[in-house]
């Protein structure tokens, strides 16, 4: 078992939880507002992470980001290390492949929530801002909750882009779903037994609670 | 220890978002999980794929004399030349051929001009079970193919890997380039080819000797030594980068010692003088 992968896997969950967690919530909500321009060309954005392969997104990121590419350059002059083959260049990376399993759940929990709750809210005097936090974020909880979960999950099995933009760096960028790679060419299949395991272990617990949580959320609201 | 991970697993996800908001702490501080410190850091270095065993053994003796460690990363060549132009943090690179060192020192990406320091082989392998009669002249695999018995052949793939490079020119010299196409299964570094050939996905490959002498490979099959004279020569260079410190410069200089020749030597390299 590689606990420092281990460790860069969840400091990586963690880490686009942190980020996205807040413009999740910001976007969701807005996108289970009212209809705006553009409003199919923003939703099919922010799904598309979720058909395109990896590779697409490797691609572009190293192109974009890469040594010899002149924002790449200006990167390195500035922080002192290129932004791909390094923890934040997977954090980025790791944000982006996530948008949608952040932002769907929590676009549904808003727009699961009736008009005439927000309009009786709104005729109660309460401010927009008291309105968000004391009436609709909580009946959106489950949805919010969801997508930290599932983007949580989705982090720890991402493995096209890491092997990509970060390498196999240990304890920077090889993360749990690369060490079993990495074992795997060693031709240590005990190892990597091991670390898949534990990575199945983590997936179902989480889909079990994604589950229970989208069911008690429907239960609350019959 | 993945039993204790997995009593652990599920409090944790339980108790939803406390945890992940513990878990954004370990992230904001130890953004990059802190490593506990040496005398002096480890040198991290890039290596080919083919290298896996050997390497390994050298660097832990490096370590028991030195005292200093070295952190390997095994990949194909090509994808590690690339990975260095586009910024990655190594300080060294051992290559599977001569041409990606040569590659990098004249795009200015090296410390000094590459260094040959083993030269490698090609084995034909078949895995237990399989058809295949592994000999060093391919009449096995030719006859295999003639019946149309060959399913499935790993070798590396000979845009990325020099021993993929090797086996497509010893296909060639023995007419099987064009008659195993539909059948050749290409592994991203010689390592996953030998994975596709042990696997029971292939009736064999062609493979780096330093794989089929690992340990973990004793028993999986039989195979037979390429003639060097049938592919052009395996030359493995090795540079420093612009971003080697102290410990890799004293790794590269190791690597020519008798120690890690005689490895090189056990791991079925040939080692030029």
């Amino acid at each position: 078992m590689d606990w420092t992968a281990l460790r860069v896997s969840l400091a990586l969950g963690a880490g686009t939880i942190a980020i996205l967690l807040p413009l999740g919530v910001w976007f969701g909500r807005l996108l289970a507002g009212r209809d705006f321009p553009g409003k199919l060309l923003v939703e099919a954005l922010v799904t598309v992470p979720l058909v395109l392969p990896p590779t697409v997104l490797g691609f572009y990121l190293l192109v974009t980001f890469g040594a010899r590419s002149p924002l790449g350059q200006a990167f390195q002059a500035v922080v002192g290390h290129a932004l791909p083959f390094s923890f934040a260049g997977l954090l980025l990376a790791s944000v982006i492949a996530n948008i949608p399993f952040m932002v769907q759940p929590i676009q549904r929990g808003f727009e699961a929530i009736p008009g005439d709750v927000r309009d009786a809210a709104a005729c109660c005097g309460l401010s927009p801002w008291q309105r968000f936090l004391r009436i609709e974020l909580p009946l959106a909880w489950p949805g919010v909750l969801s997508g930290a979960i599932l983007t949580f999950a989705h982090t720890l099995g991402e493995f096209g882009v890491v092997l990509m933009v970060g390498g196999n760096l240990p304890g920077q960028t090889r993360t749990l779903s690369v060490a079993i790679y990495d074992r795997m060419q060693a031709f240590d299949d005990h190892g990597a037994g091991v670390m898949a395991a534990t990575l199945l272990v983590i997936a179902v617990a989480t889909l079990m609670i994604t589950t229970a949580l989208s069911r008690r959320a429907s239960l609350r609201r019959v | 220890m993945g039993h204790a991970f997995q009593m652990s697993a599920l409090p944790l996800m339980t108790c939803g978002l406390r945890t992940l908001a513990a878990l954004l702490f370990v992230a904001a501080v130890g953004g990059v999980p802190a490593a506990t410190q040496p005398v002096a850091p480890p040198a991290t270095i890039a290596a080919a794929a083919n290298l896996n065993f050997a390497l390994t053994e050298v660097a832990e003796r490096f370590k028991r004399e030195t005292g200093t460690s070295v952190t390997l990363v095994f990949g194909a060549s090509g994808t590690l030349t690339r990975q260095i132009q586009d910024g990655a943090p190594f300080e060294m690179f051992l290559a599977a051929d001569e041409e990606f060192p040569a590659q990098l020192a004249a795009a200015g990406l090296t410390r000094g001009a590459a260094t040959v320091y083993a030269v490698g082989q090609l084995v034909i392998f078949s895995p237990t079970g399989s058809p295949l009669i592994a000999d060093a002249s391919l009449a096995g695999l030719a006859r295999l193919a003639r019946a149309g018995g060959v399913s499935r052949f790993a070798i590396a793939n000979p845009a990325v890997a020099p021993y993929g490079r090797a086996a497509e020119a010893v296909l060639r010299k023995r007419g099987l380039w064009v008659t195993l196409q539909p059948a050749l299964v290409l592994g991203d570094s010689i390592t996953q080819a030998a994975q596709f050939a042990t696997t029971g996905n292939a009736v064999g490959g062609l493979l780096a000797y330093s794989l089929v002498l690992a340990p973990g490979f004793a028993d999986r099959g039989t195979y037979a030594v390429i003639p060097a004279a049938d592919h052009p020569p395996l030359r493995q260079a090795m540079v420093l980068l612009p971003a080697a410190g102290p410990v890799a410069t004293a790794f590269y200089a190791y690597m020519r010692r008798d120690a890690a020749r005689s490895i090189l030597r056990k791991h079925g390299f040939s080692v030029p003088e």
